[in-house]
């Protein structure tokens, strides 16, 4: 089992992203992430996939995604040369015994604290995954309260 | 020049200028003010009225499949619309192009959970090729536009249409329908790549035992001179899939008949000992590959297919073809190498001889219902349209009928819907007066829809159904008796609480009872209705039937327990067929 990434262009119009994850759905495959946003051109949008499976099945999920009449084009940019981003906020559990070394973890990250409370720290970090997976790692036992992950972006270079 | 319509008028007009000459449909409430429209352009387009929305969509699927047009069906919103659901799912596996229309709440009303309100297009995402809700009334020619064009080009298949209330009874003061279309995320590509093709040619002259897999994509792109042209350049033997049939000469040397489960011993032993498989059309369905490790293991597959999602999808193919058949072949055929007959072609008309033979009614008192298939082909005239229901008679019908022309046969092979035939056959009629066209039809299929039969007395069509009543939903029963011990589990049509069972038990014949009595059921639509349960009287039962001016039921009572043979056991290698004294 593979991850790849898709970066797909799609039509900016109403119920284009049910179609696509009605696709995945219908067909078994499996999503481990995906966003869309509009780009330069606001007729567009851009869909960034994150799939898992054998190069069938991403073979398969490339060619059932360029089926749909919707997709403007779909490209697997996991070989590619790309940029990849992903942003991440969470509160962590921050008495006054554990809030320097949080403080200082999100530094060193390269994070921003986005809300204090007497015992609670806001955070935010972007960057590529394995950071955030580092970063997660390291916090965890600390507490994490809540977290909320954006998925993947990503451009080809 | 521009004109000032309703939306509905846009529609019909629409139809008319994309060459729309009969639709099929059922009225409700928010499509009365298409009604309307049709009401006043009865002479430019032909209404054909079913008596269920099922009904309707085969109706569309058959005029589709016998004349290569866009078939169109029309319903209203929520359970009208639903009920089109199996036919449009039918028509997407089958890759028949069509267009389904269907009305919509006021779109102030969408999503309120209002009176016959269904979400359509996130019902019909998944089984049709693509779908649309109009939100606006300008969008409205371009939408139709392109709905044809989706529906008919590339690998065909159904589209949806739905309309809202407000959009077919609003107006467009300035109403232009479009030439041509402009999608930027929909260019089937139709021109293989030549280098692929080449590879093709070279795979030809390498092979020693090359076959021909030719599927429903060859009668799709109307490449069925083509594919004749290749195989006796080539002399290769040709396969074709149930929704081929009829598009390779039946009587040909080269033609090995179906592949797969219910395929001829000749085309599966074929497929499993060739060294090339040419692909064309053809997407490797498991019922025609059965276990897919132990499938032609010796072979090179080159695939054809203008679907590139169809490639490799099940079997990896060594040289995809993205391209029309039609197209690719006439690329193709100055490539390949003549070739003369070789131990292979030997060996084929080896097989064929010790399989190929016609079926024996025998000297027994119970009609054959194999037999009965063959007498039809026999009797019917040689350009006769069939339709057929799906079970045991459709696997008889594509085994003993002999299929003379490519459109010759609608069967539903991808979803397998039992009720598909005699609507299939009505709209079959409809788009071919004048012709005899006859539905192959099982006791069990025939109930489904059998409320069409009043369609087919008030439309005029006079499709000629025979009925191969067993008693049983055969293909089941035939699996439980196969492979569940007998227990037959439902699949008796005349099972009561108190029967016991004892013909499971004994053995023994029950009373004859006729649930229903199907010539009182269709003497009750104003239809012909013969029953014949004597072996000698099968051709006059025919002729009396193909000689009636109108539609007849006639009812054949053939052998209970008859099996379909040869038979790959589901999941089995294709070389490993059960045969019986079917």
């Amino acid at each position: 089992m593979k991850k790849h990434i898709f970066s797909v262009l799609v039509e900016n119009h109403f119920g284009v992203l049910a179609r696509v994850a009605n696709l995945f759905s219908a067909r078994g495959y499996n999503i481990s992430s995906l966003t869309v946003g509009e780009t330069e051109d606001p007729s567009i949008s851009r869909m960034t996939i994150v799939a898992v499976g054998d190069d069938s099945i991403l073979e398969q999920i490339a060619k059932q995604l360029n089926k749909l009449i919707d997709v403007i084009k779909v490209r697997d940019i996991t070989h590619r040369q790309h940029v990849e981003r992903e942003l991440v906020l969470m509160k962590i559990n921050a008495p006054k015994a554990t809030r320097a070394d949080i403080i200082q973890a999100v530094d060193v990250f390269k994070g921003t604290i986005v809300s204090m409370t007497r015992d609670e720290l806001g955070v935010e970090l972007s960057g590529d995954s394995d950071k955030m997976d580092a970063f997660i790692e390291y916090i965890r036992p600390f507490g994490i309260k809540e977290m909320v992950r954006s998925g993947k972006i990503v451009m080809a270079r | 020049m521009t004109k000032r319509m309703s939306g509905a008028e846009i529609l019909i007009d629409a139809l008319v200028q994309e060459g729309v000459d009969v639709m099929f449909g059922y009225p409700g409430g928010v499509v009365i003010p298409i009604f309307d429209v049709l009401y006043k352009n009865e002479d430019r387009i032909r209404f054909i009225l079913s008596r269920h929305e099922q009904g309707a969509a085969h109706m569309a699927d058959g005029y589709a499949r016998s004349t290569g047009k866009v078939g169109v069906c029309l319903a209203t919103s929520g359970p009208g619309a639903t009920n089109l659901t199996t036919g449009i799912a039918t028509a997407y596996l089958d890759s028949v192009p069509m267009v389904a229309i269907t009305g919509q709440v006021r779109s102030s009303l969408i999503g309120s959970d209002a009176f016959q309100e269904a979400d359509m297009v996130g019902i019909t995402r998944s089984i049709t090729k693509h779908n649309y809700l109009v939100d606006d009334i300008r969008s409205l020619p371009r939408i139709i536009k392109e709905a044809f064009y989706i529906a008919r080009t590339g690998r065909p298949g159904p589209v949806l249409i739905d309309l809202p209330v407000d959009v077919s009874a609003g107006f467009l003061d300035d109403y232009v329908y479009p030439d041509s279309v402009d999608m930027r995320g929909y260019k089937p590509n139709v021109q293989g790549h030549s280098k692929q093709i080449h590879k093709v040619a070279e795979a030809f002259a390498e092979a020693q035992k090359p076959v021909i897999y030719a599927g429903g994509g060859i009668k799709l792109s109307g490449a069925w001179d083509e594919l004749l042209e290749l195989a006796e350049k080539t002399n290769t033997p040709v396969t074709a899939t149930l929704l081929a049939l009829g598009v390779f000469p039946q009587d040909h040397e080269l033609f090995i008949g179906m592949p797969g489960m219910h395929g001829t011993q000749t085309a599966n032993f074929a497929l499993t000992e060739c060294d090339l498989i040419v692909s064309i059309g053809a997407r490797f369905d498991d019922r025609v590959t059965g276990d897919v490790n132990k499938f032609a293991p010796q072979a090179k597959i080159a695939h054809i297919d203008i679907d590139p999602a169809a490639i490799s999808k099940i079997i990896k193919v060594d040289i995809p073809v993205v391209g029309d058949a039609k197209q690719t072949l006439q690329e193709l055929i100055p490539m390949v190498a003549a070739r003369e007959k070789n131990g292979w072609c030997h060996q084929i008309s080896e097989w064929k001889k010790l399989y190929n033979v016609p079926f024996e009614q025998g000297s027994g008192s119970v009609i054959k219902p194999q037999y009965v298939v063959q007498r039809l082909s026999d009797l019917c005239p040689s350009d006769t349209f069939v339709a057929t229901e799906v079970g045991q008679n459709q696997m008889w019908a594509a085994q003993y009928y002999t299929w003379r022309f490519p459109r010759q046969l609608m069967t539903s092979g991808g979803l397998g819907t039992m009720g598909y035939g005699l609507p299939a056959a009505l709209g079959v009629q409809a788009a071919n007066p004048g012709r005899t066209v006859i539905n192959i039809a099982g006791d069990g299929s025939i109930q489904m829809n059998s409320q069409e039969w009043a369609t087919a007395f008030v439309e005029k069509l006079p499709v000629k159904t025979f009925i191969l009543n067993n008693e049983y939903l055969g293909m089941v029963r035939q699996w439980q008796q196969l492979f569940w011990e007998r227990r037959y589990s439902s699949t008796c049509l005349k099972e009561t609480p108190d029967c016991g069972r004892t013909c499971e038990k004994t053995g023994k014949p029950c009373d004859r009872m006729y649930v229903p009595d199907f010539v009182k059921l269709a003497e009750a639509y104003n239809c012909l209705g013969l029953r014949c349960s004597d072996p000698a009287k099968i051709d006059e039962t025919i002729k009396q039937a193909l000689a009636y001016d109108g539609p007849v039921v006639v009812e054949f009572i053939v052998e209970k327990e008859a099996n379909v043979y040869p038979m790959v056991p589901a999941g089995k290698p294709i070389n490993e067929m059960l045969e019986g004294d079917a």
